[in-house]
């Protein structure tokens, strides 16, 4: 029989049980409060990831760590703590490399759903590109270090039978990652490897030959907000006024030509867009060089080698207003995975040491004709200003073509959830 | 958790086995110079825990090595105050006369030449520990001698320093209240008069705050623990004084250990406490051998054990834990956590530690200092204490003082001595950056000089709250170069367990350099500010907490030299991409 007390969240009076954990109170009564190490009621909460930052009593700190008590007051939604929550998710995505469409938990991801919930587009910190090994070699899971968010869930909950860790934390400071021992981790049965794996709030455990096997549009996280307090606007409908014509240039650097691809999922829409805009310099109608100013420019991809510097600043000098468009662009994305090694390594795997290769005249490609590559990928950011990104791989059709609409004629838009949902 | 075996003390108070972890790694590594597989899965198997639970822990603290650290192991500091006088030089020396190159062992695994940070010393800069002995005032031809010394078979013993330990100020014309004569017995002895609710009592009149820099009320943490329900309690003083640039608590166990032990037994019957631990850093594992035999002297005079100090049914003894290397330990909980034997990673504030601390029993965790004061305010009374220092902050307060200064050393000030005093009685040379309280605290500037340091209860007051350091750099130095050099301190001694710290310290010390490259824009600095206050608020211990303090205030108080540092042109192209550089890689294969 728990006493009941009186909080108040955001102005809100609320009646719930003494010592609840305020996550769970704030949940109860359809307050979002952005959780990822917290995932059930544990007594001595994790209190980790940061993510539920709140303030209580005028004093920061998570909710999570918090046992509610008469009389509290707290704060959740105010723009400050709303960014803050954001600017800790934005971290995690700087300092592990995250790499969603080539990993297997893409759409049941906790960090992913954050990403969504909490509408980041863009890391604000740079990327740190750490070199993070994957430990293959215990016998049933992967362990991707890249993925791990350190939030602590396996290292306090997954014990074997005899009550021992198989997880825990290594070394310190920015090298700090979560270690497994192989010998305990043999002795887990099939069902509490798979437990480990699911409450692993990214994609960072991996038990071997356990597909998701879940299609996209099926998923945890997939179509639909969680969060009771997101109502998603309907997207405006175009306006009828005419438009004066828009100059508008794209480019594809080092990225798959899948965000151009996405454009032109706009379908009949494609039919508005040659009727209020003019293509310059673009892939679409094979135009090289830039005739004249620009509008708008649209860059898709990041920067792997000197031929694409050029261009982008080209892009630069020419256009008004740069936008970057999907994660290539963005962060560097999927050509970025070779950020963690040395150029060197690189090319040399694939042109000396690579076993179909013959090794008597195997030799690196180098003639002045040929781009230079960099010696790592660049953001689009990092060499020049971009004013606007869109994050997404690709960006849903539809959230290009309102960012553009929105861009060049001022035109209100939202984002639908199914929109900004990538995976 | 079943744990096998357990300690028993004879005042009945009982320790898991593995409370003595760091124990047992000390001997590894002490005997065999690192920590094999094998020891792992041994030590696992006598504790019952899996083996990646020890190596977690081996590799948390940075004095335990997985490869042999040589058979003399060198620590050279490589904080600020050892950086301006000479560290480079002296790493070179090492390296020169020991045949090992800094990070790693010679061949024949003699020597092992390692960095540190802060080993206590700065004082005596530059120094480094040999095996954990301490040798100050290196120079070239020194490190020569040293190391051909012990290349023929001298004891690392026979040739190291006893470190100075320079008083050089105590509160003027008076004798002052830390470093008077102190025989045993001085402050027990009235425990016999005082109840517990009396010496409670004497420190909320005196208002006695945490000295280790926190300044939380000493007679409320006392106060709360002794409120706790009747059992096993805990005493613990804090000895693990990482800060950088302060070394006011080895001073206090170098000169009069005798008042903590003491203030620690006050406080155990105050609380009604049964154990006690000093939790002594292992910078300054010199001073253990000297503690023990106090602490056995302690219990010959039945000060210490059963029934102690006279009073009947008063039962505490005191154990010394010695750390492994890790700043974040500092932290009470971290350092509860690091005594428990795991690694120091502080807790979250669902419970404290006066609720559940030590064990999970109720614990008082107060500095070396606290202690001291609190023996000294039983030894001579409450007017006494008073009559020093200033209204509304009464007493007096150690500082560490070095950096640039002809008289680095420990200064006895009385609460409300203007900086301008204490820079004057230091003879600063040309100060121009002050750092108060380690890099944790903030800066100064010779716009502060007439600001009192005290420790009003009230932050409308402008004062200077100094934990116990002071340090000054003069005009020669690099303001980014000595953030820099606290950034990576806090990148690599962050517990890394939670994200605002653990990336957060990367971060910005990634947004450093930018600044010292020459790359950063007044937008730079604006979310280095952002990033600063984001970290401050939502880290989850101390370290995370205050790692930005320094780059807030400089940011505050040397505006003029950040921008003269910064590219204010507001350009669409980022000018600083350097095109040659990226591809300097590349060239390597033109053939």
């Amino acid at each position: 029989m728990n006493k009941h007390v009186t909080l108040s969240i955001d102005g809100r009076t609320i009646l719930a049980d003494e010592g609840k954990n305020l996550v769970d109170v704030a949940a109860e009564n359809d307050i979002f409060i952005p959780s990822l190490c917290y995932f059930k009621n544990m007594d001595q909460p994790l209190g980790t990831c940061r993510t539920c930052t709140c303030k209580v009593n005028g004093r920061y700190g998570p909710a999570c760590t918090e046992k509610v008590r008469e009389g509290m007051v707290i704060e959740v939604g105010t723009e400050e703590l709303k960014d803050m929550r954001k600017a800790l998710v934005e971290m995690m995505f700087a300092e592990g490399n995250h790499i969603c469409p080539a990993c297997e938990k893409s759409g049941d991801c906790d960090l992913q759903h954050m990403g969504y919930e909490l509408g980041i587009s863009v890391s604000r910190f740079p990327h740190l590109f750490t070199d993070h090994k994957i430990d293959w070699q215990a016998r049933r899971m992967l362990l991707e270090h890249n993925r791990c968010i350190k939030c602590m869930r396996c290292v306090e909950e997954v014990r074997t039978d005899n009550g021992k860790r198989v997880f825990s934390y290594q070394n310190r400071g920015n090298d700090t990652l979560v270690g497994i021992d192989y010998e305990q981790e043999a002795l887990l049965s099939t069902e509490q490897a798979r437990e480990a794996m699911r409450i692993c709030p990214t994609g960072a455990i991996i038990v071997r030959g356990e597909s998701l096997g879940k299609p996209f549009g099926q998923r945890k996280f997939d179509m639909k907000s969680t969060r009771t307090d997101f109502i998603p606007q309907r997207a405006y409908a175009k306006s009828s006024e005419t438009k004066e014509k828009k100059r508008i240039a794209t480019t594809s650097l080092a990225g798959c030509f899948g965000c151009h691809m996405s454009m032109l999922d706009i379908d009949t829409e494609l039919l508005e867009l040659v009727e209020l805009v003019e293509f310059d310099k673009s892939p679409i109608n094979d135009i090289k060089k830039f005739s004249g100013r620009c509008d708008l420019g649209i860059i898709e991809g990041g920067c792997c080698n000197d031929e694409n510097i050029e261009t982008l600043r080209a892009f630069r000098e020419h256009c008004d207003i740069l936008v970057s468009v999907g994660e290539c662009a963005i962060w560097g994305g999927l050509p970025a995975m070779r950020n963690q090694l040395p150029l060197g390594e690189c090319l040399e795997e694939a042109y000396l040491n690579c076993s179909t290769n013959d090794a008597e005249t195997a030799l690196v490609p180098y003639h002045k004709e040929l781009p230079k590559l960099l010696n790592r990928v660049y953001a689009c950011r990092e060499v020049v200003k971009i004013d606007y990104n869109i994050p997404g791989c690709p960006p849903d059709a539809q959230h290009i073509w309102k960012a553009v609409k929105n861009l060049l004629w001022g035109e209100k838009f939202s984002i639908l959830y199914n929109e900004f949902k990538y995976d | 958790m079943v744990q096998q075996g357990t300690i028993l003390h004879n005042t009945g108070f009982a320790e898991p086995a593995r409370t003595r972890m760091l124990d047992r790694l000390w001997e590894i590594q002490n005997r065999q110079r690192f920590i094999s597989d094998t020891d792992i899965r041994r030590l696992a198997g006598e504790f019952s825990i899996s083996a990646i639970e020890v190596e977690g822990v081996v590799s948390f603290y940075h004095f335990f090595h997985r490869k042999h650290a040589g058979k003399f192991t060198i620590y050279v500091n490589d904080s600020m105050t050892s950086r301006i006088s000479g560290y480079d030089r002296i790493i070179r020396a090492f390296e020169r006369e020991t045949g090992a190159r800094h990070g790693t062992t010679d061949a024949t695994e003699t020597f092992g030449l390692y960095a540190t940070p802060c080993i206590g010393l700065c004082d005596q800069e530059p120094a480094a520990l040999i095996n954990f002995h301490p040798f100050t005032r290196l120079n070239a031809l020194r490190i020569r001698e040293i190391i051909a010394a012990l290349k023929k078979g001298a004891p690392v013993e026979t040739l190291c320093d006893e470190p100075a330990a320079p008083i050089r100020y105590t509160a003027g014309e008076r004798p002052g209240i830390f470093f008077t004569a102190f025989t045993p017995g001085d402050a027990v002895s009235k425990l016999k008069t005082n109840s517990p609710d009396t010496i409670i009592g004497a420190l909320k009149t005196t208002k006695l705050a945490g000295r280790g820099g926190a300044f939380y009320p000493t007679w409320m943490k006392w106060q709360a623990a002794a409120d706790q329900p009747t059992g096993n309690k805990v005493v613990i003083c804090n000895a693990d004084e990482g800060e950088p640039g302060t070394f006011k608590d080895r001073i206090l166990l170098q000169k009069v250990p005798e008042t903590v032990i003491e203030g620690m037994t006050a406080c155990a019957r105050a609380i009604g406490a049964n154990f006690g631990l000093i939790y002594l850093r292992a910078e300054y594992q010199w001073l253990q051998k000297p503690l023990l035999e106090l602490l056995e002297r302690y219990r010959n005079k039945k000060l210490l054990g059963r029934d102690c100090c006279g009073l009947k049914d008063f039962h505490f003894d005191i154990r010394l834990q010695i750390g492994a290397g890790s700043y974040v330990c500092g932290e009470e909980t971290a350092l509860i956590e690091s005594a428990e034997g795991k690694r120091g990673e502080p807790r979250t504030k669902w419970f404290f530690p006066v609720q559940r601390g030590y064990l999970q029993l109720p614990t008082v965790v107060n500095n070396v200092e606290t202690f001291s004061a609190a023996a000294r305010i039983l030894q001579h009374g409450v007017e006494n204490y008073q009559s020093y220092g200033i209204e509304r902050s009464s007493g007096t307060k150690l500082i560490s003082v070095s950096g640039d200064c002809r008289k680095p050393g420990i200064y006895e000030i009385n609460w409300g001595t203007t900086l301008r005093q204490l820079l004057s009685l230091c003879e600063a040379e040309h100060p121009w950056y002050i750092q108060e309280s380690g890099p944790s605290g903030t800066v100064l500037s010779l716009d502060d000089l007439d600001v009192p340091i005290a420790m009003f209860d009230s932050m409308l007051t402008q004062h200077i709250r100094c934990g116990g350091a002071l340090t000054i750099f003069s005009k020669n130095r690099d303001i980014i170069e000595i953030l820099l050099n606290y950034a990576d301190f806090y990148k690599k001694e962050s517990c890394g367990i939670c994200t605002p710290c653990r990336a957060g310290n990367f971060i910005v010390e990634r947004k450093l350099e930018r600044i010292r490259d020459g790359l950063a824009t007044n937008e730079d600095l604006d979310e280095l500010r952002q990033w600063g206050r984001l970290m401050r608020m939502t880290s989850r211990c101390g370290l995370g907490k205050t790692a930005t303090n320094s780059i807030e205030t400089a940011l505050k108080k040397f505006a003029y030299y950040f921008e003269s540092h910064t590219d204010p042109a507001d350009k669409r192209l980022n000018m600083k991409f350097d095109l040659e550089g990226a591809t300097a890689d590349y060239e390597a294969y033109k053939s």
